[in-house]
């Protein structure tokens, strides 16, 4: 137990032998987290009494013959997901005295099954942002070098798997938020097809864009994950009514004759050499097991990044209206009058990154910039998934880096908002397009990990984890441990 | 990175077709403009902070203005990425009231209504 890097699925078979408790993995996770890891920042809040409670009820579901293939395994949920009775703060000040009334689906889903929260990992505010920067409780720090960031906007889960304390945390991801992080921490992480998984308790960001999805070491681990969260939620009026593959029987596909697609926009100028390097190297890993590739164009990669910096902050300035300081969160002290309640609330309870994408997109959806901004970035849109659609007529997944460079360090781009966005030009248009997308650990740079990115077809997460999952066969970088936190 | 800047910096250069006074516009916002955003938005922000933010939204609005190097005028917008018309229900009350709980997390209630500075004298 003292290997900290076990698997969901190595947990959960040491578990059913018997060979430890829930209660004793709990504790012993419960002591990392506040030991080794409190130096991350990986967490806003933890969850002691609460957690140590849910292991003692898997512990007494196993004994009565009722447990499931996730009962007591622990785990960390986001905090963008509501979580009844315990604080759901968004990495926001404007959230920070929030408790959530209610669960997220998500959050239900993983009560149900036995899963243990240990508690919430801290996160970009209100998820905006790629390095964890912007979060209230300040940056979490990258398990390979406390110096470097560890991604955003799910860094806080990121950073809590890759150092060992937890061997699953859920995220969500916008434009990027769990492949990016996942990435830069050398882990896996999937971004499910929009409408896979419930929103429903997932504070909006841009609700056209976001979807949650799982963070562990292993594809095998995400498709357990996977299965758990995806699924129909009649509480969310974009959850997709189609039946939830067994992903975790499907792993092990032969991938001879699988058609591959390289996007020459995704290996131009721009991606860091080494990191390039890694990914080629991933190639003729994935040729040894039968893989064809062939180059394909995504021609409008490049404006995948502006459209989405108008759609995403137009929905968020929608969306964060609700935080008004009259029904819950944050409220100034002594407002003169009702303008001056909303405009103090809302102004001493975001943090900058969150006003920039507000007053941006509140401009691109003001009278007169409609059609100019909204509207032409949805026209983009439009684009951008057709290009898409031409390249799965020829090929069954896309591969290429998550991440055009490893971690960079802490303070290196945070008074450049347009450089921060530019991280994710490999991951946003797949959010544009709605499609599923995962990062698997495939090397490093100078002692940083290489994220390689697979991106599947509209439903077709059986074949990314498939994909992922054989590639993990053949490579152990997803087994490696930080020396730090080993 | 700065390639990619750099790449839609001249697209934006070969743009003939674009509608100049926006662009200028665009461009730079100045303190007013910034304010006026503000007000829209319903946010405070200091005055010292005007400028950065004024450079900050600058930056970012020139920055997806690179969006207009590509001719749209036949293009369907796309709002919802699978195309999905929206999912309805029988017209029936299934929420139960749950005022008390929702209302415990609120910053000032009483006898069941939330408090508001007075809005009419």
């Amino acid at each position: 137990m003292s290997e900290t890097s076990k698997t969901v699925a190595e947990l959960a078979a040491g578990l059913k032998a018997g060979e430890y408790s829930s209660e004793e993995l709990t504790r012993d996770r419960l002591a990392r987290i506040r030991g080794a890891g409190a130096e991350l920042n990986a967490f806003v809040t933890v969850t002691d009494e609460q957690a140590l409670a849910a292991a003692r009820a898997a512990d007494q579901r196993r004994q009565a013959g009722g447990a499931g293939p996730l009962t007591g395994v622990p785990m960390a949920h986001k905090d963008i997901f509501c979580t009844r009775g315990v604080r759901t703060s968004c990495g926001s000040r404007m959230l920070d005295n929030f408790e959530a009334p209610y669960d997220a689906h998500v959050v239900e889903r993983f009560n149900d099954a036995g899963l243990v929260c240990l508690g919430k990992t801290n996160m970009d505010e209100f998820a905006m942002g790629s390095s964890n920067e912007t979060s209230f409780y300040g940056p979490v720090k990258n398990p390979w070098d406390t110096a470097a960031v560890p991604g955003g906007s799910s860094g806080g889960s990121a950073a809590a798997v890759a150092a060992g304390l937890v061997p699953a945390a859920t995220g969500t991801d916008t434009g990027g938020s769990i492949r990016q992080p996942a990435a830069l921490c050398g882990i896996t992480g999937l971004k499910p097809t929009y409408g896979r998984v419930s929103r429903y308790g997932m504070i909006a960001f841009a609700s056209s864009l976001d979807q949650g999805g799982p963070m562990a070491r292993t594809a095998e681990d995400c498709a357990l994950l996977l299965e758990g969260m995806a699924g129909f939620d009649a509480r969310d009026s974009t959850s997709v009514e189609s039946p939830v593959p067994r992903y975790s029987e499907a792993l092990n596909g032969d991938l001879t004759g699988l058609k591959v697609g390289l996007p020459k926009e995704y290996f131009g100028e721009g991606l860091d050499g080494d990191v390039a390097r890694v990914i080629d190297e991933a190639i003729a890993e994935y040729r040894k097991l039968g893989v064809e590739f062939r180059e394909i164009s995504l021609a409008n990669t490049e404006l995948a990044v502006p459209a989405y910096y108008v759609i995403a902050p137009a929905e968020c300035s929608s969306n964060l209206s609700r935080f008004d300081g009259v029904r819950f969160g944050y409220r100034c002290d002594a407002p003169q009058d009702l303008e001056d309640l909303y405009k103090r609330s809302r102004g001493e309870g975001f943090g900058p990154e969150v006003k920039r994408r507000i007053m941006v997109g509140t401009y691109a959806l003001s009278a007169g910039y409609f059609d100019a901004y909204y509207l032409k970035a949805q026209k983009m849109r439009r684009l951008i998934k057709d290009d898409f659609m031409s390249a799965f007529d020829e090929v069954d997944l896309i591969l290429g880096p998550t991440s055009p460079t490893v971690a960079f360090n802490i303070g290196e781009r945070a008074d450049d908002p347009v450089k921060m966005y530019l991280s994710d030009i490999y991951t946003i248009a797949v959010n544009l397009a709605g499609l599923p997308g995962i990062s698997v650990p495939a090397g490093f740079s100078a002692g940083r990990p290489v994220g390689l990115q697979l991106i599947g077809n509209y439903f077709d997460e059986g074949r990314l984890l498939n994909a992922a999952h054989r590639y993990q066969q053949v490579t152990d970088w997803h087994t490696r441990a930080p020396e730090a936190f080993a | 990175m700065d390639v990619f800047t750099f790449a839609i910096e001249r697209r934006l250069a070969d743009n003939s077709g674009f509608p100049e006074s926006r662009f200028e516009e665009a461009m730079s916002l100045s303190n007013e403009q910034v304010t006026e955003i503000a007000h829209l938005a319903r946010l405070q922000v200091d005055q010292a902070d005007l400028p950065e933010y004024a450079r900050n939204l600058s930056d970012i609005l020139s920055f997806v203005d690179a969006m207009n190097a590509m001719e749209t005028d036949s293009v369907e917008p796309l709002a919802h990425p699978l195309e999905m018309p929206q999912r309805l229900r029988e017209d029936a009350v299934t929420e139960e009231n749950q005022r008390e709980q929702f209302q415990a997390v609120a910053p000032q209630v009483e006898a069941g209504l939330y408090l508001v500075p007075r809005v009419i004298e």
